[in-house]
């Protein structure tokens, strides 16, 4: 018998064909390709600069490129390409199928609303209507991001950083995503409350199957959250492998910089 | 007998970029095979590349020419030139990997970090939890360590945690680098039945230990490392 789930997991959701973009004169990304896969966590790292941030503007379709293109397996299994979509798919993809954790959560969240409107908001945008289904399922999640759930009715505003990214998080993955865009999510944290949003996301993300592209110029966040990684430099990919390989075996002199420049712990 | 574990001609050499391009040759010409049930030993003195042979077979150094054969689903599979995903399913599945030091990650409770590889292949919380606790029994980690991460523990106390992740799950194959190093002879002994019962289940094992006494009471074969040295 074939196993259905297993071949579905053998097509990638999201495929780059030589994506480039150029603001006037620079290229601030130059011929990228490359294919992810259901539950894989690939990291985009390099100093800033490089060009990892615009990549991930271009592969959420934040930003057209100026050459190649980005295509996405809907919900129905086909591949569509990211600029020929139609408004109500573009919107199915921002507000159900993806989520984008941005580094300053004051950017993802709406900070003058209640941490459980802030969660509640993507389920109404998907047609939930039921009050108490919708807050007892944003004090779910709070509850799984950590968030002491007598917080519930507070704006973010009110809440610490690493509790306003946790939010962010939670935000994001209520309508259960399959692809989660990630910039920079420990970026500006304290190191003590970065641990602890890391072991989260780790958890989180395995639990869910999520995929994940998350831009880091942090190799230890590389380390402990992706499968694979892409170094960028100049607006190109120079190497790419699993993350371990790239790492401990880095292969071109700028990774090798790059590795080399981390303070033993 | 079809070998799980064929490496042939395998070569290792660094090129570091920092210090103006120098070659530092590893190994080359790396050939031996490893049945199931059968534990092999690498021997050789330190610097000979006898762990960059076995990172090299988990595919955490990549090769620069020859073949990593890995017996994964009935099927031979070359780790030297597989996909990234491809290396991955292979350690799901086929490898396991007991390295020279726990990479622990903060936060997670012992239990759980070796109860990991039995969740990652689908068991349930509650069974794996189970079997984890039985193998931290055998190798002396008192219960009340159980729900700590292991990040506080001595040194020998994270390396029975180690093996406990590492002997946890029934994959086909298992590198073992330095099992025995930091350990007590009680727990040295442990860890020798433990090697047995694998062999019996048809394990296929490398490993590296410096200790002659337990290189002699789990080593089938023993491959000397110093003639794949590479020519510098």
């Amino acid at each position: 018998m074939v196993d259905q789930a297993a071949l579905e997991n053998d097509q990638p959701l999201l495929v780059a064909t030589s994506i480039s973009k150029s603001f006037g004169r620079i290229a601030a990304c130059r011929d990228v390709s490359f294919a992810l896969y259901p539950g894989e966590v690939l990291a985009i790292v390099g100093e800033s600069g490089s060009g990892k941030s615009t990549l991930l503007q271009l592969l959420s379709g934040q930003l057209a490129a100026s050459a190649g293109h980005v295509s996405y397996r809907m919900r129905d299994g086909v591949a569509r390409d990211l600029a020929s979509l139609g408004e109500a798919e573009r919107r199915f993809l921002y507000r159900t199928d993806w989520g984008f954790v941005h580094q300053d959560p004051a950017q993802g969240l709406r900070m003058a609303v209640s941490a459980g409107a802030n969660v509640g908001e993507r389920l109404m945008a998907v047609g939930w209507n039921h009050y108490g289904r919708i807050r007892e399922t944003a004090s779910d999640w709070l509850t799984r991001v950590e968030i002491d759930t007598a917080r519930i009715d507070d704006a973010p505003r009110t809440y610490s950083g690493g509790m306003r990214q946790r939010l962010q998080i939670a935000r994001n993955l209520v309508t259960e995503p399959r692809l989660v865009f990630m910039d920079e999510p420990t970026g500006g944290l304290d190191v003590s409350v970065q641990a602890r949003l890391l072991d989260l996301l780790r958890s989180l993300v395995a639990e869910l199957q999520l995929a994940v592209i998350i831009v880091t110029h942090d190799l230890a966040v590389a380390r402990l959250l992706s499968h694979r990684v892409m170094v960028m430099k100049g607006g190109r990919v120079i190497e790419t492998g699993l993350t371990d390989q790239v790492l401990d075996d880095p292969r071109e002199p700028y990774t090798q910089l790059l590795v080399s420049s981390i303070l033993p712990p | 007998m079809t070998a799980m574990i064929d490496v042939a001609n395998a070569k290792k050499t660094f090129t570091m970029h920092l210090q103006g391009g120098i070659e530092l040759p590893v190994v080359s010409g790396v050939t031996f095979q490893v049945n199931p049930g059968e534990c092999v030993v690498l021997s050789g003195p330190s610097g000979a590349g006898k762990s960059s042979i076995l990172k090299m077979i988990f595919g955490n150094y990549r090769c620069d020419s020859g073949r990593i054969g890995i017996r994964h689903r009935g099927a031979l599979i070359d780790l030297a030139s597989a996909e990234p995903r491809q290396v991955l399913n292979v350690r799901r599945s086929t490898i396991g990997y007991v390295s020279q030091f726990l990479r622990a990650v903060p936060r997670v409770a012992t239990i759980d970090v070796v109860a990991e590889p039995l969740i990652v292949n689908g068991m349930s919380r509650t069974e794996a939890q189970a079997r984890a606790g039985e193998l931290l029994h055998r190798l002396n980690i008192p219960e009340r360590l159980w729900q700590l991460p292991p990040a506080t523990f001595s040194g020998g106390e994270q390396q029975r945690v180690n093996i406990a992740r590492g002997f946890i799950s029934d994959l086909p194959i298992l590198l073992l680098d330095e099992p025995t190093a930091s350990l007590d002879a009680a727990n040295r002994a442990v860890v020798v039945e433990l090697v047995s019962e694998k062999k019996r289940q048809g394990t296929a094992m490398v490993a590296i230990v410096h200790d002659d006494e337990i290189r002699h009471l789990i080593a089938d074969r023993i491959v000397d490392v110093t003639s794949f040295a590479a020519a510098a």
